[in-house]
């Protein structure tokens, strides 16, 4: 697999989820992407980010283009300094949420993603990771 | 944008939300809605989401709130013009927005509100007599 570009986001406020959806919509556009894949990115996107900075208090989101065996993917890295999640089964489940929100964040952007990744270490921060081939 | 406009439209309020909405801006635009529902006393609320490119669970769980809410003040409220891979990747995401009514267009949207505004009334109507 090889990272052929990368491009780093700030997560510190509600307009950046904004700015990070466009911006996603438009790497996803410049690859070739399909409407619907467009859309399903974009909304992965929005949840994690969402989460980044309702949960994780803020954080980092990568957004990287992807190679690998001619296959062209767009791979999205969120990263925070927060509480981290105590359990992660749980907090995959539909319908959880520890907070007031519906509970779809992190199960419905894995079911939006083609390749999820997630690890979370208590008091140090959460790691999410999220690809969409094209 | 601070503010999404609401327009009255005879009976009617009409929404059309044409850009990307961070999500303060859909929580004013839920507090303005009621608070123009019974301003206005109105019986019926359309939503136009043709322009938006995307529905997150926050901007989905707002149109289901509005729609709780609207009800409670007794207006129907009617969300139309979704794009269908918004549709999809809603479906997916696994939100089916249950007890939101929906149009393909405005047009439709305007005779089912009409529609189930009258039904409503009937309703209203019938209960008071019992």
């Amino acid at each position: 697999m090889r990272v052929l570009s990368s491009e780093l986001f700030e997560v510190r406020g509600p307009l950046d989820i904004v700015a990070l959806r466009l911006a996603v919509r438009k790497r996803a556009i410049s690859l070739g992407f399909g409407l619907v894949d467009q859309t399903k990115i974009v909304t992965a996107s929005s949840e994690l980010a969402r989460n980044t900075l309702d949960y994780g208090g803020g954080g980092t989101v990568d957004m990287e283009v992807i190679e690998h065996e001619r296959k062209c993917g767009l791979r999205l890295i969120f990263l925070d300094q927060g509480s981290g999640i105590p359990d992660i089964k749980l907090a995959l489940t539909d319908g959880y949420s520890s907070r007031e929100g519906l509970g779809l964040g992190l199960g419905g952007a894995r079911r939006l993603s083609h390749e999820f990744e997630i690890s979370s270490k208590l008091g140090e921060g959460t790691r999410v990771s999220i690809l969409r081939w094209k | 944008m601070d503010r999404i406009p609401i327009l009255k439209m005879g009976a009617y309020l009409l929404v059309t939300i044409q850009v990307d909405m961070h999500d303060r801006l859909a929580l004013t635009l839920q507090d303005d809605l009621t608070m123009q529902i019974v301003k206005h006393r109105t019986r019926g609320v359309l939503i136009d989401i043709s322009g938006l490119e995307m529905v997150d669970s926050f901007i989905g769980r707002m149109l289901g709130t509005i729609a709780s809410m609207a009800r409670l003040l007794d207006a129907e409220t009617m969300v139309v013009g979704m794009q269908p891979a918004v549709a999809i990747t809603l479906v997916e995401l696994g939100l089916s927005l249950n007890g939101v009514r929906t149009a393909l267009d405005v047009d439709k949207g305007m005779r089912a509100l009409q529609a189930a505004v009258s039904e409503a009334g009937q309703d209203s109507n019938e209960s008071f007599e019992l």
